[in-house]
């Protein structure tokens, strides 16, 4: 039985004549990873707003855990991070974390425990503006992991950051979904949610284009890349095989969609059969990437 | 209640510029409250404060609460910086997602603007007391006693007045702004004011222009605060000469200037809640 942690249900947000979030649903269950994927401006972080307290909704509803809890309380057993990291600056990491100790009810020997986890302990004494972005992004981390949450939600935590900076918080973050937390990571940054989720959320123009398992999504069966001397044999040849359904052709290379499951040696036993002899041979999968252009481009 | 209390505090104790703020919205008004009452004789100059009566009780309970009362602009600038910082440091959507509710945010700051004001009232009574006993002329317990609702009109003064800092600044966003409109509002109070005694009825007996411009100023929001205690100088000299009536007027506390005030302030706190709410942040 999958245990419900955050349920939405048709929820929609008008800014004024803009529609941020058009009639959204969908189910976040325990211990998935899941990533809210798309363009920037497409909903991510006013759907975020809203179950998190922070934006108002036009219409529709959405309830934390089993709904019996109000949506301030729920919080509490929830981590956030939205947007740039938010702390006060005149005061010290171990300050600001205590802060959050006061307002979500959690011993204050959390404090060095998570601060050894994103690395910062031998800095808990410095003030946060003397920070650097990377830094204010781990203590971040560290104050949503305070209360160990239920569920860690991250919207665009790489956003801004060096290349080492968004290793560290990459590496943080896959480290926190091997300990089985729930993760709700947005993101318009397809590798990264192809790197941790495994649940995905596809928004474009506030309204979902597709929800469910990354692996479901990426739902054909994959393509052949091929190149031969006798491309015309090969063309044809193509054309009438049932198992094709799609043929690209760039200059000598050809890419053949598959329509039915089949394998590259098969593929290369039957063109020995038909006497073509291929110079390049790969099967391939579509990436996340790729399948993400396919699904927003279908709507326009 | 103490939890808010406790988280906001420690904001604010946390933040130097607050801190220091507060030590001297609380040492000023004693330290110059004990100057003047020094005895100073210097064989050709004397000043003994206890010959002027402004020391005797119960005088001093208005006497002490007025000028006391001035020193709340330190403390205003803490609830003006208390609700723009939030906004500043983008911490106010933080709090939120932390677990905080809007009401829990507004009530934070309407604790701490009430428990400053309790321990602002209660240091004026201590204050009153230690100089009213040094130089009143009566400290019959009767006589020291009476004219006590002039700590509760510093209290609610202080309390509706930080409520319409935390209300404007809340509006505005910025601390600047809110100052700003705080000035420009209590000129244009100030100017109606003069306005409606001067003008409106300018050919008629004072008293009508005067009776017209009180009835409805005291309805002002910032006019309320300022007519819960009166000035106090006017009282003294009459006390002096007696005889001067054409300074007549009633100093005390009206029970209906407590009214006005409870009500401005319920309000400001209520429209902060209600504005804070319907808000996207």
């Amino acid at each position: 039985m999958e245990q419900p942690i955050l349920t939405i249900n048709n929820l929609t947000k008008k800014f004024g004549a803009l529609t941020a979030v058009k009639d959204l649903s969908f189910t976040i269950n325990k211990g998935n990873v899941y990533g809210i994927l798309g363009p920037n401006g497409s909903g991510k972080s006013t759907t975020l707003g809203i179950v998190l307290n922070v934006v108002n909704k036009t219409n529709g509803d959405f309830h934390w855990f089993d709904g019996t809890m109000s949506t301030h309380n729920a919080l509490k057993q929830v981590g956030a991070i939205i947007e740039r990291p938010n702390f006060y600056p005149y005061m010290s990491a171990e300050q600001n974390l205590k802060l959050v100790c006061k307002i979500k009810g959690v011993p204050l020997y959390k404090i060095d425990e998570k601060l050894e986890i994103v690395g910062l302990l031998d800095r808990k004494y410095h003030k946060f503006k003397t920070y650097s972005l990377g830094m204010k992004q781990r203590l971040a981390i560290a104050s949503a992991l305070l209360n160990d949450p239920e569920i860690l939600i991250l919207d665009e935590p790489t956003n801004g950051l060096d290349p080492q900076g968004i290793h560290q918080i990459r590496q943080i973050i896959k480290d926190i979904a091997a300990d089985g937390t729930t993760i709700l990571l947005a993101s318009h940054l397809l590798d990264e949610v192809e790197k941790v989720c495994s649940h995905v959320v596809v928004l474009r123009k506030g309204e979902k284009l597709y929800s469910g398992r990354v692996d479901e999504m990426i739902s054909s069966h994959g393509f052949f890349e091929l190149k031969a001397d006798q491309q015309d044999e090969l063309i044809t040849l193509l054309k009438t095989h049932s198992n094709f359904s799609k043929l690209k052709i760039e200059d000598d290379l050809i890419t053949a969609f598959l329509e039915e499951p089949m394998s590259a040696s098969d593929f290369n036993k039957l063109m020995f059969e038909k006497g073509i002899t291929l110079s390049h041979l790969v099967k391939r999968k579509e990436s996340l990437e790729e399948q993400f252009l396919k699904l927003t481009d279908n709507l326009n | 209640m103490l939890r808010l209390l406790n988280i906001e505090l420690f904001k604010l104790w946390n933040n130097k510029s607050s801190r220091v703020l507060i030590i001297l919205s609380f040492v000023l008004p004693f330290t110059i409250a004990f100057i003047t009452s020094i005895k100073i004789d210097l064989g050709f100059i004397r000043l003994d404060p206890s010959e002027y009566g402004i020391f005797n009780f119960p005088f001093i309970w208005h006497w002490n609460t007025y000028f006391a009362s001035i020193f709340k602009m330190f403390f205003a600038l803490v609830a003006i910086s208390m609700i723009s910082n939030e906004y500043n440091y983008r911490t106010l959507k933080q709090n939120l997602i932390d677990g905080l509710s809007k009401k829990e945010m507004i009530l934070s700051k309407f604790y701490v603007i009430l428990a400053y004001a309790l321990v602002s009232t209660v240091g004026v009574f201590i204050m009153s007391i230690i100089i009213g006993s040094i130089y009143s002329t009566y400290t019959e317990a009767s006589i020291v006693f009476t004219d006590l609702e002039y700590l509760l009109a510093y209290f609610l003064k202080l309390v509706g007045f930080f409520s319409f800092c935390l209300f404007i600044t809340l509006l505005v966003k910025r601390s600047v702004f809110s100052i700003g409109i705080i000035i420009i509002l209590s000129a244009i109070e100030w100017i109606s004011y003069a306005y409606m005694r001067w003008e409106v009825y300018e050919n008629q007996a004072q008293e009508i222009g005067y009776n017209f411009a009180e009835g409805i100023s005291q309805f002002f929001p910032l006019m309320s605060l300022y007519n819960l205690i009166e000035q106090p100088m006017v009282r003294y000299a009459t006390r002096i000469n007696p005889e001067d009536i054409g300074l007549i007027h009633d100093y005390t506390v009206q029970w209906q200037e407590i009214l006005i005030v409870i009500v401005w302030t319920a309000l400001f706190i209520f429209l902060s809640y209600r504005l804070l709410k319907k808000r996207d942040l």
